[in-house]
């Protein structure tokens, strides 16, 4: 990801897919209110899923991955350091971008907060997962296809409770659970997955 | 007990020592299979009576619940032989996840068929989107993915530890796609044998289903132990024993 068009790709991505929708499904306001959560939360995943791809890629190609497995710095640092760096150009953007669609699709206040808020909380885990995915293809055949088919699967929960916080909230129930849920994961995450990226590094440099 | 009757286990963590064991218990897990299945079989079509309430299309649970057991089960025996394999750089541990795997997914695959062939005549619709039902699948991908990435690379022992990761992470993912998904409207009715409680089901029908729950698990073991001694032979192909074994087999 050293390139601006890299940051602006999945951005646009996720723009152009969650305005996908209201094209083949019909402009009908109280359909679109609806399924914004769900739409806007698939988007999000369908565009980390793309940019993972690149994390380690150009560092691989150009052998500067080894100096980082070979420096002084220890490796799950590095890995979390990249992650976080996916998060922050990948992940980042979409929350930002995430309420002016909202209101594309007639979301009202709290629900535009409530799904940025549950965009914040899930998107980093999408990039910690992710980061674990995009070591093991690295450089491996198909590996854009194959790291959506390993890592998908995977971001299940992170999607039933992220649009289930909004669509609680929605149907009058305290979204606060789901909330914490992602939370959870979120820390669950932030330790567990730097260290399987460290291993996954490791095996695709053998 | 004396040292002299202990059997060495670790003997059995080589590849040329397992291959003969392997063929033994092949042949072991494949009778047990077919005499499970033929007792079981016999129960479920000729024996169990009819169902109350769901008449003749219960039947179907006699193999798909053991298919939805045996996925579950599989998906954590893998995992637990890639673990194994990743931190005692144990090449059969590795051989194992791997044999496992097609018949964990095809065991996920039958039982996602036959749920849905259940389905259609009794809640009216193949598929519906309830807690078991979007486990299973997701179950089903996670096998996928597990064989794709070992399929896509092609150095064999770092298709195993990538393998090995992928399967590990994803251990931890199921019970959390288990429950997150217990919070959707659920239609699968619930657990019909459970350890705490005394079965809701016919003893004909519970004996029929257990044995078929043998007959699917003894038919696992045998294919696992069939496809390791091709992967091994496949692994080992230029090592002396390996030429020998063929060449005895001849």
């Amino acid at each position: 990801m050293r390139q601006k068009s890299d940051v602006l790709m999945s951005l646009v991505f996720f723009v152009m897919v969650a305005s996908l929708f209201p094209l083949a499904i019909g402009p009908e306001t109280a359909l679109l209110r609806r399924i914004a959560p769900g739409v806007l939360w698939v988007g999000a995943l369908l565009a980390a899923v793309l940019s993972l791809q690149r994390m380690f890629a150009s560092d691989h190609a150009d052998g500067s991955l080894e100096q980082m497995v070979l420096s002084p710095t220890p490796l799950v640092v590095t890995a979390l350091a990249k992650t976080l760096a996916h998060w922050l150009l990948a992940g980042l953007p979409l929350v930002l971008v995430a309420p002016v669609l909202g209101l594309q699709f007639d979301l009202d206040g709290r629900a535009l907060g409530l799904l940025t808020l549950s965009l914040l909380l899930g998107t980093p885990v999408l990039s910690l997962v992710g980061s674990v995915g995009a070591a093991l293809t690295l450089g491996v055949r198909g590996g854009g296809v194959l790291l959506a088919l390993l890592i998908l699967p995977l971001y299940v929960p992170v999607l039933i409770f992220g649009a289930g916080a909004v669509e609680a909230d929605a149907a009058g129930i305290d979204p606060s659970g789901h909330l914490m849920l992602l939370g959870a994961m979120f820390a669950l995450g932030g330790f567990f997955a730097p260290w399987a990226t460290t291993a996954a590094l490791r095996i695709s440099l053998e | 007990m004396s040292s002299a009757t202990k059997i060495n286990w670790f003997r059995f963590a080589s590849p040329p020592a397992f291959y003969p064991l392997a063929g033994r218990l092949w042949t072991l897990f494949t009778v047990l299979a077919v005499g499970f299945a033929a007792v079981g079989l016999w129960i479920s079509f000729f024996v169990a009576p009819t169902d109350a309430q769901q008449g003749e299309g219960y039947r179907i649970i006699f193999i798909h619940v053991p298919a939805a057991w045996m996925a579950m089960l599989l998906y954590v025996v893998m995992a637990f032989w890639s673990a194994v394999g990743l931190v005692f750089n144990l090449r059969l541990a590795s051989m194992m996840a791997s044999a496992i795997a097609p018949t964990g997914a095809l065991f996920a695959l039958l039982s996602l068929w036959t749920g849905a062939l259940w389905g259609k005549p009794m809640w009216g619709a193949w598929w519906v989107w309830d807690a078991r039902l979007t486990s299973t699948l997701i179950l089903f991908f996670l096998y996928l993915g597990f064989l794709a990435l070992q399929a896509a690379i092609d150095d064999p022992r770092r298709a195993d530890r990538a393998g090995a990761v992928i399967a590990l992470v994803g251990v931890v993912n199921v019970p959390i796609i288990y429950f997150s998904v217990k919070w959707w409207n659920t239609l699968h009715q619930g657990a019909s044998v459970s350890v705490t409680r005394s079965p809701s089901m016919a003893s004909l029908m519970l004996w029929g289903m257990l044995l078929m729950v043998m007959a699917c698990w003894m038919y696992a073991a045998a294919a696992a132990m069939s496809r390791v001694r091709s992967i091994i032979l496949e692994r080992e192909r230029h090592a002396d024993w390996v030429k020998d074994a063929v060449a005895q087999s001849r």
